[in-house]
């Protein structure tokens, strides 16, 4: 138990508060931006490889489109179907191999990036499926290339859903980050685990709460003004998919 | 401009195979606007869909300004599909672009410059009246207006053939008659060739040079409007000056009677009446503005001996004008 009396207790909350929202912020942006990546290009994939989609035979070749489409279905699938605690100590051996070591602030980006990109790209698949295929015809019509119709009409006729998926992952990222935190990957989730656990500080609980709560209303409230900014006048329904609940 | 050759196509559905096209051989001339007509689930849509082969045909040949599309490889059909514009029922615009973004999508594609793009996409945008709204966002316009960036986008690359599916079906009369003028204006002065398909006559009389029906997969009967006009036993013609059911048989003859150009049929009638000494009954008429001119049919019931029919038929036929014996007198 600390001492709140201490003279030094609150300049020392706050400093080591302070670190872990850096840290913390760190994690989650790097873990963001590798997650925005990749999560588009694999949710992508999995649109244009499917039966139907125009990239349903790359290379001239049926069954590599479809092998492509199953196998990332499945890593999609098993991304998420493992809790996140677990996923990340079996992902132990992964990161020391790519990192050379396992623990601290930004090791903990490889299982949180793993986590996460399986996540935001099935929420990728989702907004493209919903894009009409009568966009793409038009492309089509016009004469544009399979790239073209994926970065001229696919990608930024679903960008307001993405976006709102992207909040939503995002959330889920500092969530998850948290749960790092608890085996060493710094952060608040180290701070909470550290001051309010082991030593029952309920005003570094607290102030910790405070600030994940903050972050997240950001993020939340960046998401929807981005999207809304882009849709300008878009569906009801559309904007009540902002008001999901993070995960 | 455009010939379909023994096309064929049949797409697996789960009650089994369902033959789209059947041997469909099709020409559409330079500069003609030519319209299919058919119901829904007639085969038209696959028909238009295989002229820039967003449907290629199992079997048979589509060729374009003298380019057989079937035997393109991949960057060629590219290439050539930027001189097929095609506009659509439910517009297709990119709601994440401006009016004048969706135009220039095209000339993008085309792999136009910055600086082309905006001078042409401001030109095209001029030509179909939406200047002002050039910033304006997609979901901000009506429905009349979205077909006009649709016609503008297809034409931003200057292709030589148009292809409409069904473009004014999703639009109110008006506007429709707006749109359909448009085309008009845009054949006129560009040449441009149209082939499109729809499911409402109104369309066809109002804007096509020749005209094909649809059925089951097949072409049933094709021909220049004003041709197809003067054709009683047309299924076109039928549709378009609907006269109903003979009556029951009673001695008497029965004619039809097809103006062009003329605006009444009562001096024809009083004619034969007169001249002829027939008793003359009215069974039906309808008149329609095809092409600009009143066009119309009539159905007359004729007493009389044969040979005052006879020469009452001739006599009309001299006048130029087309009479079709539908029934005989007994």
């Amino acid at each position: 138990m600390i001492d709140s009396s201490d003279p030094d207790f609150w300049p020392d909350l706050f400093a080591t508060v302070w670190k872990a929202t850096g840290e913390t912020l760190y994690q989650v942006g790097w873990t963001l931006l590798l997650t925005a990546i990749l999560g588009v290009i694999v949710g992508t994939l999995l649109v244009v490889t499917d039966k139907g989609g125009m990239l349903e035979r790359p290379l001239g070749s049926r069954a590599l489109g479809r092998t492509i489409n199953v196998v990332l279905q499945l890593i999609v699938n098993l991304g998420r179907s493992i809790p996140f605690i677990i996923l990340m100590i079996a992902l132990i051996p992964f990161t020391r191999l790519i990192l050379g070591t396992a623990f601290g602030v930004t090791a903990a980006i490889v299982p949180l990036t793993v986590a996460a990109v399986p996540f935001f790209a099935r929420i990728v698949e989702m907004s493209l499926r919903e894009v009409a295929p009568g966009l793409l015809e038009a492309g089509s019509s016009l004469g544009a290339t399979r790239w073209q119709l994926v970065s001229k009409v696919l990608l930024p006729e679903a960008l307001p859903g993405l976006i709102l998926g992207f909040t939503t992952t995002a959330v889920s990222v500092v969530n998850f980050s948290a749960i790092v935190g608890t085996i060493g990957g710094g952060g608040l989730g180290d701070v909470a685990m550290r001051y309010g656990y082991q030593r029952y500080s309920t005003e570094y609980i607290v102030v910790v709460i405070i600030v994940l709560v903050a972050i997240v209303a950001c993020i939340q409230a960046l998401g929807g003004w981005m999207s809304n900014r882009m849709r300008r006048g878009g569906t009801p329904s559309a904007r009540s998919a902002a008001e999901v609940p993070p995960a | 401009m455009i010939t379909l050759e023994q096309v064929s196509k049949t797409f697996a559905a789960r009650s089994g195979p369902v033959r789209a096209l059947d041997q469909v051989s099709l020409e559409v001339q330079q500069g003609e606007i030519y319209g299919v007509i058919g119901r829904s689930g007639a085969g038209k849509s696959t028909l238009i869909r295989t002229v820039n082969m967003l449907e290629r045909p199992d079997s048979g040949t589509v060729t374009v300004d003298g380019v057989d599309l079937t035997g393109l490889g991949a960057a060629e059909l590219r290439r050539a599909r930027q001189g097929i514009g095609m506009i659509f029922q439910q517009f297709n615009l990119l709601e994440s672009r401006t009016v004048r973004g969706n135009v220039e999508l095209a000339l993008e594609i085309a792999g136009v410059d910055r600086a082309a793009r905006r001078a042409r996409s401001g030109e095209i945008l001029e030509l179909v009246g939406l200047t002002d709204r050039a910033h304006a966002r997609v979901f901000e316009l009506s429905g009349g207006q979205k077909q006009r960036v649709g016609i503008a986008r297809a034409l931003a690359a200057d292709p030589k053939v148009l292809l409409s599916d069904e473009a004014t079906s999703a639009l109110d009369p008006e506007t429709t008659a707006s749109i359909l003028g448009l085309l008009r204006e845009l054949n006129r002065e560009l040449g441009l060739t149209i082939l499109l398909i729809t499911h409402e006559m109104d369309v066809v009389k109002t804007l096509c040079d020749s005209a094909a029906l649809m059925r089951d997969g097949r072409i049933v009967e094709h021909g220049r409007l004003d041709d197809i006009v003067l054709r009683t036993d047309s299924v076109m013609s039928r549709d378009l000056f609907p006269l109903g059911e003979l009556p029951e048989p009673r001695g008497t003859a029965i004619i039809e009677i097809t103006f062009v150009g003329l605006a009444s049929e009562e001096p024809v009638i009083s004619r034969l009446a007169r001249t002829h000494e027939l008793d003359v009954s009215l069974l039906g008429a309808a008149i329609e503005t095809i092409h600009g001119r009143q066009t119309g049919r009539t159905r007359l019931e004729l007493s009389g001996s044969a040979a005052q029919i006879d020469a009452a038929v001739a006599d009309l036929q001299g006048q130029g004008l087309t009479v079709n014996r539908v029934r005989e007198a007994a």
